[in-house]
């Protein structure tokens, strides 16, 4: 009997527990056959991907798959494909080798080797994106799994399928585009990159995780970081954000747990693909839901538990906000849908119109808030609560449409946020020194710096829902979604829509093309508006590399969201929560 | 047979944009000889596609949702697409043109020339899409490329403000559009023209349903071509520089409105409620335009409401049933009106950014082509014969006194009001004596800005006449109305234009003083008035609430909860023995009591 079961004090379910049988058998068999090392790694994880397709594939192809691994003779073509996605987990130990390295390497060498180990993450990505076929990112498929606490069950268990590839790759564009832009970062740098990369790495680990344990320390892990990277290269009011920001998610954190735990005293298995195939009473999953999903659905900043957004996103450094905007708030709708809404499917049907509720509020709510705003950055803070609005409202849908819509709004929105959060803590605040509206409208920074105002047009339309922007995509795939399940919805939404517009619009005009007055001095390319600060003006080299990252990130989706949505799709369908 | 034409002449524009933002930034001729060539390319083509009898180009799926949503990319190539490609890329050819002279001067010439180029590629994008969900994507692109060319001169307040107005309003209308296109969707299972054709009959016995999506449709209409009452916007529109307000503002992009009605004709026609209320909005928007106008100074806003009156007419038609009659008249108006904007940019740019029409007087020896060219348009609009404007404006009353009289006695009036305000126009501007110094200064245009005045006035001058029109439309037919009609409109626009002439001939000020009609009906008053008591009020409310009920109530009131119930503990803390002692034995003593007397 595995000890689990004794653990537990209370015997499983009877199919779990047949199940379970199975499967340990498979991985003993295997364990005898294969020779511990680089292959073992491999084999294991082949192992472990048939036995969560037992319920949905034939015999056969189990069977045959096997057949393939244990004796050899696998054609060529599954090897590669087979071989390749499996890189992805390099995703995770790369970044935190990286980060490791920084404290022990001097300082010349801190932003490069952030920036290698960014660039090597984000073309991970990359080739698993191209070399997966879309088949095997139907389902929550296995890549790495090694024992870690066996007598709780616990497991460094990492999968993929198109979702995870999706937030996988958002994360890789975000953070290379956050080290470009820190680039002249000279305060503490390598504790500085340290604690980036650590971020990053995190967040690799959450949407890779396919153990609930494993992904909520990697959830945990995020938070101690950011809160050094706020607290010590923060600006306005830096203590303050950082302690709002960590106390929120640590709030949202208990929440998690409880509802982490009740999931696993229930089914006795912290293994996702396992656990969404437990079948969870009823009373049970009516209110667990609403626990877990809270405590995920803080960090997407839903309302009204989204004001450690705006104030962490001001008080945060430019890379900070951008991770913040563009991965980290992606960390709470992503756990959402991987963990509470398919671990509880009913409980979150049950829930799913208050979800949406608090979604279109969100939505309306904020973008009237930011229309008010006169710090650039918490306009842009409000917009991205807004704007993660559509995606609690993507996911309450619970149709297909709808929640791949939402993915692909998580993508949209890290990149769109990163560019916007860029340009106004980079690119105008590192040369002006203010962020007041009123205060840049007198500069018409323009003149002054041509290819920011130009990477703020690009973004403000994406922001604003302008077809050939990732944002249009994800947003009318959302709304086609959600009419089908509420239509009221939709027609709220609309009034956010306009909103967005308004105040998109205004922060653009006031930052960019205001009218210059004459005490602004001006001089060719560059504003001078601090005659004692003397840093580089214009625009470098390493900022326009990273918004032209994310701009093309943006117009690639936008253009073609085929390429995003054929994989999100499959992995979305086979979840089974929808309706 | 399939061909790629209809696709290069839909990319050409949007590589011509991309090419000028990326590389050609600094170099302003090269960045306005790419976006000419690339316009001139399509319209070759647009030629060539028309010339062909059957065409048909190869598509791709967009997004496919297997089961739920396909949006597939393909272009329509029918008589209706090919008669707008051939339209909307020859008279943007000619005003990309035409703005090589306008914009001689201007810093910001490449920026013009690229948004230009992503104009045309979404305009044409418009006229070539095959499904609603492409549509709207060109439709909230022209948008924002109108924004963009609105805001050209985005240091002036002005130019800012009317961008940025536009874009909301029109906004606000795609908003309706959208809902309309997802009912439709849920209701028939498709966005695709020709799908969803033969499945309008299983609607049938739904009408309430099939009005509302007919007027939710419509929505997009009346943002878009600047219909009642949403017409804030075009008006002040006229901040862009004026070739962009010939080719976007009078043209094509407000044009968009009225061809994508008679392109979901199959949608509309089935309510005769939404008919009712369309042609209505249309009329509405067709007599206040006008009225207006006769009261306005400035010459671009005085063509900018003339264009809303028009288009209203246009709206009127679709209204009124007949396809063949809107599209007639947007052939012949986009003719005109382009010619009119450009003569009266011809006018403006010669005085030296001068738009007031009382700074103006006694053009017509000082601008002769111009002078010409414009009177030529001007007879268009008023519709006198044998002018373009005539035929087509005859075709929608005719069709209005067949089905609607009241609607058709509206018209009249607004055609009386249209020849007067524009004889009036022509009388300040181009007759008596120069009133300002720059107006006795001024000198004929160069020629790269008279020669596009001058094919214009040929195309407006001959456009109505069956032997030119008939190659590119349908022309509607006329019954036995075809003599009172045209009669009566002709003795309306006498009388209008009479009483124009004798009002202000020789004046050097307004003699009228309409203080409702200066100021349009107090419409944007009241609109101001509006978003203070909604959008603001809301923001107001909703900031506030964030601010002082969660994050200083709910937020910042846990965490002093916490901290007070701290503090409160604390106090137990003393420290000193003798404290301690002393609680020890009142408890003792406490204890003592309970015990023994309970």
């Amino acid at each position: 009997m595995p000890v689990w079961n004794i653990k537990m004090g209370r015997p499983p379910s009877v199919s779990l527990r047949g199940h379970r049988a199975r499967y340990c058998d498979i991985v003993q068999r295997i364990e005898q056959q294969a020779r511990w090392g680089a292959h073992a790694h491999r084999v294991l994880a082949m192992a472990t991907s048939p036995s969560q397709t037992f319920a949905r594939q034939s015999t056969f192809s189990v069977g045959n798959k096997f057949h393939q691994l244990l004796f050899g003779e696998a054609p060529k073509r599954t090897r590669g494909a087979r071989v390749l996605p499996r890189m992805i987990a390099w995703t995770i130990y790369l970044t935190f080798a990286g980060a490791v390295l920084l404290i022990l390497l001097p300082r010349p060498f801190a932003r490069w080797i952030a920036l290698f180990t960014t660039i090597a993450g984000l073309a991970l990505g990359l080739i698993a994106f191209v070399h997966t076929s879309i088949a095997d990112l139907a389902h929550f498929t296995t890549i790495v799994r090694v024992p870690w606490v066996p007598a709780l069950g616990m497991n460094y268990h990492l999968a993929i399928d198109g979702v995870s590839l999706t937030m996988v790759l958002v994360t890789g564009i975000s953070a290379v585009s956050t080290v470009l832009f820190s680039w002249d970062v000279e305060h503490r740098q390598n504790e500085f990159f340290f604690w980036l990369l650590l971020v990053v790495g995190g967040c690799y680990g959450v949407f890779l995780s396919a153990d609930l344990f494993l992904l909520f320390g990697f959830y945990e892990l995020v938070i101690v970081p950011k809160y050094f990277l706020i607290a010590i290269f923060g600006s306005t009011n830096k203590e303050y954000g950082a302690m709002k920001l960590t106390l929120y998610s640590f709030f949202g954190g208990m929440f998690v747990f409880a509802g982490i735990l009740t999931a696993y005293a229930t089914a006795g298995s912290l293994d996702l693909n396992e656990l969404s195939r437990f079948q969870f009473p009823g009373q049970l999953q009516s209110w667990a839901f609403p626990v877990l999903f809270l405590g995920f659905a803080v960090l997407a900043g839903i309302w009204p538990l989204h004001t450690w957004a705006p104030t962490g996103h001001v008080a945060a450094p430019t890379a900070g906000s951008m991770l913040l905007a563009g991965i980290v708030m992606k960390l709470g709708s992503y756990a959402g849908l991987r963990v509470a809404m398919n671990l509880f499917p009913q409980g979150f049907q049950a829930w799913s119109k208050w979800i949406a509720l608090f979604a279109v509020i969100g939505i309306v709510y904020a973008a009237a808030v930011a229309l008010r705003q006169r710090d650039l950055k918490f306009v842009i803070g409000y917009s991205s609560v807004s704007h993660m609005g559509f995606v609690l409202l993507g996911l309450a849908t619970a149709n297909a449409l709808g929640v791949s819509g939402a993915v692909l709004q998580m993508f949209s929105h890290g990149v769109i946020a990163a560019l916007l959060f860029a340009v106004a803590g980079r690119m105008i605040y590192r040369r002006t020194h203010t962020r007041e509206l009123d205060a840049l409208a007198g500069m018409n920074l323009s003149g002054a710096l041509p290819f920011a105002a130009f990477t703020f047009v690009i973004a403000s339309a994406a922001s604003m829902g302008i077809p050939g922007f990732s944002g249009f995509a994800a947003e009318i795939t959302i709304l086609i979604g959600t009419w089908k399940t509420y239509p009221l919805a939709v027609w709220i939404t609309g009034a956010g829509i306009v909103l967005v517009a308004a105040f998109t619009l205004r922060a653009l005009k006031q930052s960019f093309f205001g009218e210059a007055r004459p005490s602004v001095l001006m001089q060719e390319g560059r504003v001078a508006l601090d005659l004692d600060w003397n840093e580089q003006q214009s625009i470098t080299p390493a900022e326009k590399c990273g918004a032209c990252l994310l701009m093309s990130a943006t117009l690639a989706v936008g253009v073609y969201p085929k390429l995003l949505l054929d994989r999100i799709m499959p992995a979305v369908d086979a979840m089974r929560f929808l309706k | 047979m399939s061909s790629i034409l209809p696709w290069i002449l839909l990319l050409a524009p949007l590589c011509s944009a991309a090419c000028i933002t990326l590389f050609a930034l600094r170099w302003k001729a090269l960045s306005s000889f790419i976006s000419i060539m690339a316009v001139l390319l399509s319209f070759i083509c647009s030629c060539l596609v028309f010339a062909r009898a059957d065409i048909s180009a190869p598509q791709f799926g967009w997004i496919d949702v297997a089961g739920a949503l396909k949006v597939p990319f393909g272009l329509t190539q029918d008589q209706l697409s090919k008669m707008m490609l051939v339209l909307v890329s020859g008279v943007g050819a000619v005003i990309h043109i035409y703005s090589l002279g306008y914009m001689r001067d201007d810093e910001g010439k490449s920026r013009y020339f690229g948004a230009l180029s992503l104009f045309m590629f979404a305009m044409l994008g418009i006229v070539v899409a095959n499904n609603f969900v492409m549509l709207f994507m060109f439709w909230e692109l022209v948008g924002f490329t109108s924004y963009v060319l609105i805001g050209h001169w985005f240091y002036r307040d002005a130019a800012a403000a009317a961008a940025k107005k536009a874009f909301i309003t029109t906004r606000i209308g795609d908003f309706g559009f959208m809902i309309g296109i997802l009912m439709l969707w849920m209701a028939t299972g498709s966005i695709v023209f020709a799908e969803i054709t033969p499945r309008m009959s299983m609607l049938t016995s739904h009408p309430t349903f099939l009005t509302v999506v007919a007027l939710l449709i419509f929505c997009g209409a009346v943002g878009k071509s600047a219909q009642f009452p949403l017409h804030v916007w075009l008006p002040d529109a006229m901040e862009g520089p004026t070739p962009i307000s010939a080719l976007i503002h009078a043209a094509t992009m407000v044009a968009a409105g009225v061809y994508m009605l008679v392109r979901v004709a199959f949608v509309i026609q089935t309510s005769q409620t939404a008919l009712l209320v369309i042609a209505w909005i249309g009329t509405i928007t067709a007599v206040l335009a006008a009225l207006i106008a006769t009261q306005q100074n400035d010459i671009k806003r005085i063509l900018a409401y003339s264009t809303l009156s028009q288009l209203g007419y246009m709206v009127m038609a679709v209204g009124l049933a007949s396809n063949d009659a809107s599209m007639f008249h947007l052939f012949t108006h986009a003719f005109f009106k382009a010619l009119l904007f450009l003569a009266a940019g011809s006018v403006i740019v010669m005085l030296h950014h001068e738009q007031n029409i009382w700074k103006m007087g006694g053009l017509s020896q000082k601008l002769p082509i111009t002078f010409v060219t414009f009177v030529a348009g001007a007879l268009a609009l008023i519709g006198c014969p044998p002018f373009s404007g005539f035929f087509s404006k005859d075709a929608i009353l005719a069709l209005a006194y067949q089905r609607n009289v009241p609607i058709f006695a509206v018209g009249l009036f607004t055609a009386f009001l249209t020849a007067f305000y524009v004889i009036r126009l022509l009388v300040i501007v181009f007759f008596g004596k120069p009133r300002s110094e720059v107006a006795r200064e001024s000198r004929e245009s160069p020629a790269v800005m008279t020669g596009p005045l001058i094919v214009l006035a040929l195309l407006a001058t001959l456009g109505g006449f069956a032997f030119f029109a008939r190659r590119f439309l349908a022309l509607p037919i006329e019954k036995e109305v075809a003599v009172f009609v045209p009669a009566v409109a002709i003795v309306a626009l006498i009388l209008g234009s009479g009483l124009a002439i004798v009002l202000y001939r020789n004046r050097a000020s307004e003699p009228l003083d309409l203080q409702l009609l200066r100021h349009k009906f107090y419409f944007d008053e009241f609109y101001r008035w509006l978003i203070y008591w909604t959008q603001e009020l809301l923001a107001g409310v909703f900031a506030f609430f964030d601010r002082w009920i969660i994050d200083a109530g709910a937020v910042s009131g846990s965490g002093r909860g916490t901290l007070g119930i701290g503090a409160l503990l604390r106090l137990i803390q003393i420290g000193n023995l003798q404290a301690y002692l002393f609680l020890f034995g009142l408890g003792i003593v406490a204890l003592i009591y309970f015990a023994v007397f309970h």
